[in-house]
């Protein structure tokens, strides 16, 4: 802004420093830098070659998508066990849809509103009848968990007709032969929540829903739309990422899903997100699905064995909690 | 009484009940153009009933409510914010963890046509109420300050800034110094000053007659659903209002 004073614009800039977002994102890139920095040394050989960053590159992204769609449901005050199941139950009405019809394109996007509907479930259930969100996923993650083994029968499928398909290429091919198409995705999709939560309405919105929701309805913010718009999305995007992560190994479990709640909440906890709503960063976000996502090689590749994985886990996820409450009492 | 237009409001045998119990029982109340109201009472004297009605938050069960002397028939909470009735609660009116600038658009973003957020343009603007409105950029504060930093004299502020950026045509301020030390009451009724500068009206509720003294250029006195008193500042000292509120307090009536 040029018409500004200088004086004033130090003042900003030394307002943007103190500001909680912005520490609180770079404490965690510092924390990223760090665990990067123990690994290379650790292992030089695996660390400082090309392959292992690609292949975080195809295993990453599944969980990154849907911490992404986390995030403002988290910045709402609300939270979400469910979309793990909704991930898995999605992912089998594309496995089963393509099959039977053989027409890929039509059983994503069927899977895709599968999604988007089983989210809204929850928030019309957080919503209109008023049942805690921590309550009512708890009930819906066993819904839709229960549905797919009815539906499944404990069985798994093969996609392996769809591999070749533009779908399967566009979804989880490798671009040039080397980098997986579902990085792309969860970066561009990172971009999108970046904009919507910056850069538009909604964003605001979602905001001031989880910071101070009364005065959020005063100001005529339409905070039960906001919120069953956050659940709603967030199913969508369980869905997307259970189409990918079944793509990718071209085979349909079942269990698709498990293992992912807790790895995915703590990623969007990492990045600095707030569980009493009103802040959070997509950075942030982005960076602790990195963390938590390339400790489990990094720690097998650095020579300790599998049953470390968790205790490291737990140490990350300690020490930067820790840091974010510490800067945000400073701030 | 005078013509009906010569009042922003005029509110007409307001009766309301909660079950058996009567808040209010024929009230009357009015503010004029760029008039500050004081309305005093003790709690329960059913000054939020009074105003929860002339905001849209209640349906008073009997009266009229006139507004620039035209009757409001169908009245919420929407409809009274586009008449220009804006309440300054004093929790509830800002997002503590947002910015200076978010919080002063909030609910009412400026967009691009595509439905992008004009973000530079609301930061100047955030910037420009600061100046003038608050003379906040003394404080070191910009739009990018989150407004917890905030004391809670200059959060009144920001929110009292807000209403009249909006083109609010009468702030209602909800006990806005309830919680404040000396020097933040004395900044709150500065903000209170600022509303009556700029031609607009103000209702400010309290149940402590000095914080609204200085502020306010007529007072109603409310106790137990109804009006037992109404002075002009010119006519009444501070010692005699304060000898009629504890007669009030006594006996129900002010003489």
């Amino acid at each position: 802004m040029e018409s500004l004073s200088p004086s004033l614009t130090r003042k900003r800039l030394k307002d943007y420093l103190k500001l909680n977002e912005f520490r609180l994102q770079w404490s965690m890139f510092a924390v990223l830098v760090a665990v990067l920095a123990v690994f290379i040394i650790g292992s030089p050989r695996v660390f400082l070659g090309s392959s292992i960053y690609y292949s975080f590159m195809s295993t990453i992204p599944f969980m990154t998508i849907m911490a992404l769609a986390l995030t403002p449901v988290i910045i709402c005050a609300e939270i979400d066990l469910s979309f793990p199941s909704i991930m898995g139950f999605a992912a089998w009405v594309f496995v089963s849809l393509s099959a039977l019809t053989g027409n890929p394109t039509l059983a994503l996007v069927i899977s895709l509103i599968t999604g988007l509907l089983a989210g809204l479930l929850n928030g019309i259930l957080v919503v209109k009848v008023g049942v805690p969100s921590l309550i009512v996923t708890i009930g819906t993650m066993f819904l839709w968990r229960g549905l797919i083994m009815v539906c499944s029968a404990g069985v798994g499928k093969t996609l392996v007709p769809v591999k070749g398909t533009i779908l399967f290429k566009s979804l989880v091919g490798r671009i040039g032969g080397v980098v997986p198409a579902q990085a792309l995705w969860a970066v561009a999709l990172a971009f999108l929540f970046w904009l919507i939560l910056n850069r538009r309405k909604l964003g605001s919105h979602i905001y001031f829903t989880g910071d101070n929701i009364e005065s959020a309805r005063m100001m005529g913010i339409p905070v039960n739309k906001v919120k069953m718009l956050v659940f709603a999305q967030l199913g969508f995007f369980a869905a997307f990422a259970g189409i990918l992560a079944s793509l990718e190994v071209l085979y349909y479990w079942p269990t698709l899903g498990e293992g992912y709640l807790l790895r995915t909440i703590a990623s969007v906890f990492l990045g600095g997100t707030s569980v009493f709503g009103g802040m959070g960063t997509i950075f942030g976000t982005f960076v602790g699905c990195v963390i938590i996502g390339s400790l489990e090689a990094g720690v097998i590749s650095i020579g300790l064995t599998g049953f470390w994985t968790q205790l490291i886990y737990g140490l990350v996820i300690v020490i930067s909690v820790g840091i974010h409450s510490i800067l945000r009492k400073r701030a | 009484m005078g013509t009906e237009n010569d009042k922003l409001v005029r509110m007409v045998n307001i009766q309301k009940f909660f079950g058996e119990v009567a808040a209010l029982r024929g009230e009357n109340f009015e503010v004029g153009y760029n008039e500050v109201v004081g309305l005093i009472g003790d709690n329960g004297a059913g000054k939020s009933t009074l105003i929860k009605i002339l905001t849209g938050v209640y349906t008073p069960d009997k009266g009229e409510i006139y507004f620039k002397g035209e009757e409001i028939t169908y009245h919420s909470v929407e409809r009274a914010r586009e008449l220009g009735i804006e309440t300054v609660y004093q929790e509830r009116a800002l997002g503590e963890q947002q910015a200076l600038w978010r919080n002063i658009f909030m609910g009412r973003e400026m967009t691009t046509g595509l439905g992008f957020l004009q973000v530079k343009k609301a930061k100047k603007e955030t910037e420009k109420i600061l100046k003038e409105v608050i003379g906040f950029t003394a404080a070191g504060l910009t739009p990018d300050s989150i407004v917890g930093r905030l004391s809670g004299g200059e959060k009144q502020g920001v929110a009292i800034a807000r209403a009249l950026h909006f083109k609010a045509e009468l702030i209602i301020l909800d006990e806005p110094t309830m919680a404040l030390s000396l020097s933040e009451t004395k900044k709150v009724l500065n903000f209170v000053k600022e509303v009556k500068e700029q031609g607009r009206s103000c209702v400010f509720i309290t149940h402590n007659i000095y914080h609204v003294y200085p502020a306010a250029d007529r007072f109603v006195v409310l106790d137990r659903g109804r009006t037992v008193g109404e002075f002009e500042k010119k006519d009444v000292s501070l010692e005699e209002l304060v000898d009629k509120l504890y007669l009030v307090a006594r006996t129900g009536e002010i003489s």
